[in-house]
Formats: C-alpha cells, sequence, structure tokens
C-alpha cells in the first residue's frame, strides 16, 4: 500500500495527529469523554496504521515485539502498584486519598496514575495482538509490495555473489 | 419526538446490518459489516447519553477489532463454509430473543429517576464525586476511584488476553527459538563462504 503517494502522505500527517489526540483523550480523561481504555486503543491505532502503510517490517522497527510486553508489564504493575503505595501510606488497597496531603489532589494524582497504567496495557496490548496477528499473515497479503520487492533485490544479489 | 425517530432509525439499521451478516457467506463483507454495526452502535449511545461507551465502541469496536479481524482474514478462507440451517441453535436464540423482548415490557422506563438501580450507590457517587474526588467527569471517578478495583480486574483480563495471544500464536517457543537459531547459524554461514 505504501507505493500510493497520497496514501502515505495522509498517514505521515494522520500518525502524529493521532497520538496527540490519544494523549488528549488520556489525559483530560477526568474532564470529559474518554479515559485509559479509549487513549490506549488510539494510540495503538497510530502504530497500526503506521504498520498497515509502510509495511510490518518497518512497523516492527519503530515498535520492536518486546518493547509491548514491558509496556502491558508496566501498565498493570503501574496500577497494582499504585494501589499497594495506597495501602502502605496506611489506606486501603486503591484508596487514593492517602497519596497526598489533601484527599481531593491524592485522588487526582492516584486516578491519573491509574489510567495512566490503564492506557500503557491497552496500546501495548492492541499493538501486540495486531503485530501477532498479522505477523502470521504476512507471507500472504500483509507484506507491503515494496517490502516484497527489497526482498526479491536482496535474493537476486544473493545470487548473483 | 426527533429522539424517538433517531432511536427507531439507529435500531432500524442495526438489525438491517445484523440480517445483512447473518445472509453473507463472503467473512470480509461479515468483518465490514460487523465494524458498521459497532459504529451504528456508538450512535446510540451518543444518542442514549452514553459518550463515554460511544467512545470505547467506536475505538474498540469499529475500529481495532476490524484491524484484527482483517488481518484474521488472511489466514482463512475468503468464504464461509456451507452448512445447513441449524434448528436447535435457532430455535433457542428466537426464544430467548422473545422472552427479553416480553421482559423489556417490566423495566423502568429510561431515565427514570425511581427506578432502583437509581437510587442504590449511584446518589452517593454522583452527589459525592464533586467533594470526594473533585473530577468533572463522573464517569471517570466512579470508573477509576470507587470502583478501582473493577477497573484493575478489566486491565488484568486484557493483559491476560495478550499473554495467552501471545503464548498460542505469538512464537515464542522453545522450538521456533531453536529453529530461528539454526536458521541463522547457516545464513551466516553461507555469507562467511
Amino acid at each position: 500500500m505504501q507505493d500510493d503517494v497520497v496514501i502515505r502522505v495522509v498517514a505521515k500527517v494522520m500518525i502524529p495527529a493521532i497520538m496527540l489526540f490519544a494523549l488528549y483523550v488520556q489525559f483530560h480523561g477526568d474532564y470529559g469523554p474518554g479515559g485509559g481504555f479509549q487513549a490506549g486503543v488510539i494510540f495503538a491505532a497510530a502504530f497500526v496504521l503506521n504498520a498497515i502503510i509502510f509495511g510490518l517490517n518497518k512497523g516492527r522497527h519503530v515498535w520492536p515485539a518486546h518493547y509491548n510486553l514491558i509496556g502491558f508489564c508496566l501498565g498493570v504493575l503501574l496500577y497494582g502498584g499504585t494501589g499497594v503505595v495506597a495501602m502502605l501510606l496506611g489506606g486501603n488497597f486503591l484508596d487514593y486519598d492517602v497519596l497526598s496531603s489533601d484527599p481531593v489532589a491524592g485522588q487526582h494524582l492516584g486516578i491519573l496514575l491509574i489510567e495512566f497504567g490503564v492506557g500503557l496495557t491497552v496500546a501495548a496490548v492492541m499493538v501486540s495482538l495486531f503485530f501477532t496477528f498479522a505477523g502470521r499473515a504476512s507471507h500472504l497479503r500483509l507484506l507491503s509490495k515494496t517490502e516484497a520487492h527489497e526482498r526479491h533485490v536482496a535474493a537476486q544479489e544473493e545470487a548473483d555473489k | 419526538m426527533s429522539g424517538f425517530f433517531v432511536n427507531v432509525a439507529l435500531m432500524a439499521i442495526l438489525i438491517l446490518i445484523a440480517f445483512l451478516a447473518l445472509r453473507s457467506h463472503r467473512l470480509f463483507a461479515m468483518v465490514m459489516l460487523s465494524g458498521a454495526f459497532s459504529l451504528v452502535a456508538a450512535t446510540q449511545f451518543v444518542v442514549l447519553d452514553a459518550v463515554d461507551v460511544a467512545f470505547t465502541e467506536a475505538a474498540v469496536g469499529a475500529g481495532i477489532s476490524t484491524v484484527l479481524a482483517l488481518a484474521t482474514l488472511a489466514l482463512v478462507p475468503s468464504e464461509e463454509k456451507p452448512h445447513a440451517v441449524a434448528i436447535l441453535p435457532a430455535f433457542l436464540a428466537i426464544a430467548t430473543g422473545v422472552l427479553l423482548s416480553v421482559a423489556v415490557a417490566d423495566l423502568p422506563a429510561f431515565g427514570d429517576a425511581a427506578a432502583p438501580i437509581h437510587n442504590h450507590v449511584a446518589p452517593d457517587f454522583i452527589i459525592g464525586s464533586a467533594a470526594d474526588i473533585g473530577v468533572p467527569n463522573v464517569v471517570t471517578s466512579v470508573l477509576a476511584s470507587y470502583r478501582g478495583f473493577d477497573t484493575l480486574g478489566e486491565v488484568v483480563v486484557v493483559f491476560t488476553a495478550a499473554i495467552a495471544v501471545l503464548l498460542i500464536i505469538g512464537g515464542y517457543t522453545r522450538t521456533a527459538r531453536r529453529r530461528n537459531e539454526a536458521q541463522a547459524g547457516t545464513e551466516g554461514d553461507e555469507h562467511a563462504g
């Protein structure tokens, strides 16, 4: 699909905008619709779009698979860790009142942290699922023309040697 | 009154899409129709003032699910296998649908303030949110604070799903790694030669 100039240019303009929108949804979830789940999916959509337009290999180059493992483990740990920290500070599990001297400020901090944990987990899981499924299909359809061409050229150069 | 017509129109589109998906034998068409179904369902949620749910439905149902289904389509044949009409499942589905439709008559009216669901803990959350949490979006304060433990469970479910997918088809197996290492080894030898 990367051979189409219009799609490539539109994707290059859209991908940063999608990421920025995901961050807006992530950190504006306290004030409007949105939150970690939606932001994570939107953030993952930017990587999925990148991989669809520019090919799976370039997508993996931008975001290697082990980043996802680190991402979703960190996300769950951040969420659970916030709860454990609240316990260590003398509150109940996931009771954010004790995270700050002012209960309302503590709630704000707690919600910010756990929403970030949710966003990180969901984004990493979605990217991971896409690359896992698409990776199995790469030899069939999702391999882009240019990648196929690059492989073909590399194979020919090998043969010439 | 216009809200009523919008609801009827959206429900009619939903039923139409579901029927088309049922009739179709091409998997690509089914995936696209299910994406469209999610998008219309998201619109329905907006009409019902559930914008957070609508947001999730549009992003997950119409967005990522469709992409994942398309990625999976590359691995399977493009046509559904022909099969006979399954009488018992069809009967069960229709019977359940009829029972649920009958049960709808007993539900409180939409937005009824006297409904039991609105009189349990909901008033405490709605009234207390401003003072306890200080977050304008009550959905966020319920999801992240009052019901924080449930949300932790949801995140762990998402996490578990990814672990399961990676374990089953992720290729992180010992045999696959050995095979890759063996291949890399022979390729290296060819370069040296």
